[in-house]
């Protein structure tokens, strides 16, 4: 049997892991030259150092995938720095390509462990030099061993928010300020849910208490007016605490984000159902707890079939190599996969509790003023989707998040919609008076990531 | 967009060129990093606009960090390691 | 209790090009037209195209409809308030070997009958002319009336046109009952609604064929995807809307920046058994299609391609479509089965229908297109 893992991030490196421990080697694609996913990102080789300073709480387990990921390398047929950029699941076929060269990977069952990136809000002033993502500014920490900035400061909500601005301040560039959206109120009122994280849970009260502790501003509730900046930097942003009185902290970089979203593009290429989880506020592809989706032979797991965080994409990343296992009948520890359903049941609460502590702020983004660039590859404003839902628009009213993007074109640059999809998505459903979640979602087109045309 | 060196500053260096500006990185460091470490400020502009653009994801998302290497073509510079000797161009 | 039924003089059964402008020149003529369609208008096969807005080439059995559509897409903006990104770029079609050479100039002689423009672009001329062309083109034809529009904003322009002036269009309006007795039509949508009217336009794209079947004509048609994709934005040079002899490729730049190609075909599944029709482009495909665009244009090399798509159109085995009465119901017209060529027509098609109905004539030649160029297959209407 040839099995097709795509991503080597926690899930992706359990699911060649266990395959392997069962007799089956697989074809194992990355899109980067490493393992370890996002998450535990390590540095090229000039710039290594212990598992402590790079991961704190995290290092154990960061360690244990490395050595995974190193063990299990060698006896897949590892091709890093190889894009997925099509599935046909019909013929059971993925498109490749890696350093230019096309290819074709042909298997009987696929895990697609694809992962997550930052869900970004656009806010006036974002497409400055000096702004990125809360996941850029550790990834720049963790793999660079650079700051986006001496004084950066740090932008939304969600664990994520805590961490990045904590690893800061321990490196030695610590945050103007932490500036979180939710209110503290909202936060308190999913404590007994969260208590359920146990370990997760007092690591992300440990952050925000040392971070009080040495002195960083700290504020919630906050809305965000508008960063300033110039050519080559930021230079402030303007918001507004919970109480309505305007602030202006100068800054020389801004890391914001609020949670995750799935990279589910080559789910749905596949062909998978996706749904609308109210509690994520995403779109995720629908499988069951093993990872079997409604496309028979392909498997999801990971934050890419919806965010569960990395200690779950372990688990689910085992899981969906055992489903795959079960459905050829190889014989599998079925005790140790009932652990594993249990487990990833109960993760599936925390999970929820998390969501309800730090709820995507929908209103901040359907409420972007109308000069806001929304779509930064196509360069437009949430002026150009609101005219998409207006009856006098020259083309008609779009009732959809896809009529929406063929009129605008938002969602049509390079990125795919991935930075601007779920912001354009609450701007066109508030202009069309309709729930998010009736506008439908931005459907996958192939290619995955841009493919560059080969010379003649 | 100025990087902040935190760690490691002590690495050998390589020098690059960014339209005809001499750029000094230090080994290990993605083509984006040598750059905004390097003073470089941005990486290019908007297709449909006069604003300058420096990357934003850092994980080949959001495709903002577009430069043309010699020899190379066309790269996004934080998938992209920075080599002794690249001449680079902005957009 | 059965559900009231919604009556009105004409119902057009598909909201691509061709039902829309048939329900705008409808309504301007102050007939009371009824538009259904099983998703949003220009869904299909006129809002996924290339948007080539093309005289060139055409079947001469076309060339006098596109030559009423052309008229008509430079008026548009008179018409339904937008020109939906039409530009008269010119369209250039190039052949890569003398037979393909030869090819272009026997269709000067068509042009020159049916009064569209075009001038050959010698050996000499071409790479002067065009020097971003590469070394495998040998001659090209150049029809300077011809260009391209946006597909995306055509149709749903026109439907808003068309409501303005009266019509009445619903969309997410799937027909899966027929019928045709004492001079009426009954359609009954999947969620129950009725609709009836003396007068009945078959606008269906691919699934006119099946509308056609419903009241005894099934006719042979295939889906057909065109298999379609588009670059990142780079400097504009490519002026003229491109295409070669036998097809392979086509491609135009916006001035934008970004390049549209298309080739080959994609997949689709366009009578799903459960759920709704869809398409894919085939990843071989595209970059078969890219391989012979950077032969045509090198300075592709390197450019990133960002998306690719497909969509649902119908094909008639002589590649024309089916235009005119039905042969076996009188009140039925057809306009279905473009075979890829409906984007640059449906303006004229309207115009078209809308004399057929209210006139029993168009002013049109349209004889090549009749249903019963095909032989009678065994059908009933449901």
């Amino acid at each position: 049997m040839k099995v097709a893992v795509i991503g080597a991030g926690p899930a992706g490196t359990r699911a060649v892991e266990t395959l392997l421990a069962h007799g089956i080697s697989p074809v194992w694609l990355e899109e980067s030259a490493d393992g370890g996913g996002r998450i535990y990102q390590r540095p090229p080789a000039p710039l290594a150092r212990d598992h402590r300073t790079l991961y704190g709480f995290e290092a154990k387990r960061a360690a244990a995938l490395h050595s995974a990921f190193d063990a299990a390398r060698s006896r897949a047929d590892w091709r890093p720095q190889t894009l997925v950029w099509h599935i046909r699941p019909s013929t059971r076929q993925l498109h490749t390509v890696s350093q230019g060269q096309q290819a074709v990977v042909d298997y009987h069952a696929a895990i697609l462990c694809t992962g997550a990136m930052d869900r970004v809000i656009p806010i006036p002033g974002w497409t400055h030099p000096g702004v990125t993502s809360l996941g850029a500014a550790q990834i720049a920490l963790k793999s660079q061993g650079c700051a986006i900035g001496q004084r950066p400061v740090f932008l939304g909500s969600g664990p994520l928010l805590w961490l990045v601005a904590y690893q800061y301040a321990k490196a030695g560039a610590p945050p103007a300020a932490v500036l979180d959206t939710t209110p503290f109120a909202t936060k308190l009122a999913a404590t007994p849910g969260l208590l359920r994280g146990g370990a997760t849970f007092a690591k992300g009260l440990f952050y925000i208490t040392w971070l009080r502790a040495h002195g960083i501003p700290i504020a919630e509730g906050v809305s965000p007016i508008a960063i300033d900046g110039a050519e080559d930097g930021v230079t402030a942003l303007r918001w507004r605490d919970a109480a309505g009185r305007e602030h202006r902290t100068e800054c020389d970089a801004l890391g914001l984000g609020w949670g995750l979203r799935p990279e589910a593009q080559l789910a749905d290429l596949a062909g998978i159902p996706f749904r609308f989880d109210a509690v994520q506020h995403n779109w995720i592809p629908e499988r069951d707890l093993a990872g079997r989706t409604p496309v028979a032979h392909h498997y999801l797991a990971g934050d890419g079939a919806g965010i569960g965080g990395a200690e779950m994409a372990e688990l689910a990343g085992r899981r969906a190599a055992l489903a795959v296992l079960q459905n050829a009948r190889t014989p599998i520890d079925t005790a140790a996969a009932a652990a594993l359903d249990r487990k990833l049941a109960a993760g599936q609460k925390f999970r929820v509790a998390l969501e309800r502590a730090f709820p995507f702020p929908a209103k901040l983004a359907a409420s972007l003023p109308d000069d806001t660039i929304l779509c930064r590859c196509e360069g437009l404003r949430a002026a150009d989707i609101r005219a998409t839902a207006m009856v006098d628009y020259h083309a008609g009213v779009a009732p959809e998040l896809n009529r929406a993007k063929a009129f605008s074109r938002a969602g049509m640059g390079r990125c795919q919609g991935r930075l601007c999809g779920a912001a354009t998505a609450e701007v066109l459903a508030a202009a069309l008076g309709q729930p998010v979640e009736a506008i439908g979602r931005l459907r996958g087109q192939p290619p995955v990531k841009p493919i560059p045309i080969a010379a003649a | 967009m100025k990087l902040h060196r935190l760690r490691d500053a002590a690495r050998p260096a390589i020098a690059l060129q960014l339209d005809g500006q001499g750029i000094v990185a230090q080994q290990g460091d993605t083509l984006l990093t040598a750059l905004l470490a390097g003073g470089a400020g941005h990486l290019r502009r908007s297709d449909f606009g006069d604003e300058s653009r420096a990357g934003f994801c850092l994980m080949g998302a959001c495709q903002d960090c577009w430069v043309t290497v010699e020899g190379l073509g066309r790269v996004r510079a934080c998938a992209t390691p920075a080599g002794p000797g690249m001449v680079v161009h902005r957009g | 209790m059965s559900t009231p039924v919604e009556t009105a003089e004409v119902i057009i059964l598909g909201g691509g090009g061709a039902g829309c402008s048939t329900a705008l020149h409808l309504a301007q003529r102050g007939v009371r037209a009824v538009l259904l369609e099983r998703g949003l208008v220009g869904g299909q096969a006129s809002g996924v195209n290339y948007g080539g807005v093309r005289q060139q080439g055409r079947n001469p059995a076309e060339l006098p409809i596109a030559r009423r559509s052309r008229e008509i897409w430079g008026r548009l903006p008179e018409i339904i308030g937008t020109d939906a990104e039409f530009s008269e770029t010119g369209h250039l079609k190039l052949a890569r070997n003398e037979a393909e050479e030869a090819d272009l100039i026997a269709y000067l002689d068509t042009a020159r009958q049916h009064g569209l423009p075009l001038r050959m672009v010698g050996r000499n001329a071409i790479h002067r002319d065009y020097p971003w062309l590469g070394p495998s083109v040998l001659a090209g034809s150049f029809a300077p009336e011809d260009g391209s529009a946006n597909p995306r904003l055509l149709v749903p322009a026109i439907a808003k046109a068309a409501r303005a002036a009266g019509a009445v269009i619903h969309e997410q309006t799937r027909v899966t009952g027929y019928y045709h007795g004492a001079g009426r039509f009954e359609l009954t949508a999947e969620d129950g609604r009725r609709f009836a009217a003396p007068v009945l336009v078959n606008t269906g794209g691919y699934w006119g064929g099946a509308v056609a079947a419903a009241f005894g004509e099934a006719v042979p048609i295939q889906p057909l995807n065109p298999n379609m994709a588009v670059t990142e934005p780079i400097r504009y040079f490519i002026e003229p809307n491109l295409g070669v002899v036998g097809g392979n490729v086509y491609l135009r730049q916006i001035p934008r920046g970004n390049v549209i190609l298309g080739g080959g075909h994609g997949e689709s599944e366009a009578d799903p058994a459960n759920g709704r029709p869809w398409s894919r482009p085939l990843a071989e495909v595209t970059l078969e299609t890219l391989r012979h665009a950077v032969r045509l244009v090198p300075a592709l090399a390197g450019v990133q391609l960002i998306r690719s798509w497909s969509g649902i159109d119908g094909q008639m085995p002589d590649r024309i479509p089916v235009i005119g009465p039905s042969r076996t119901t009188p009140g039925l017209f057809h306009a279905f089965g473009f075979s890829g060529h409906g984007f640059q027509l449906g303006p004229a098609i309207g115009a078209i229908l809308a004399e057929l109905v209210t006139e029993g004539r168009s002013t049109t030649p349209i004889d090549a297109f009749r249903i019963d160029r095909f032989p009678v297959a065994a059908a009933t209407a449901s």
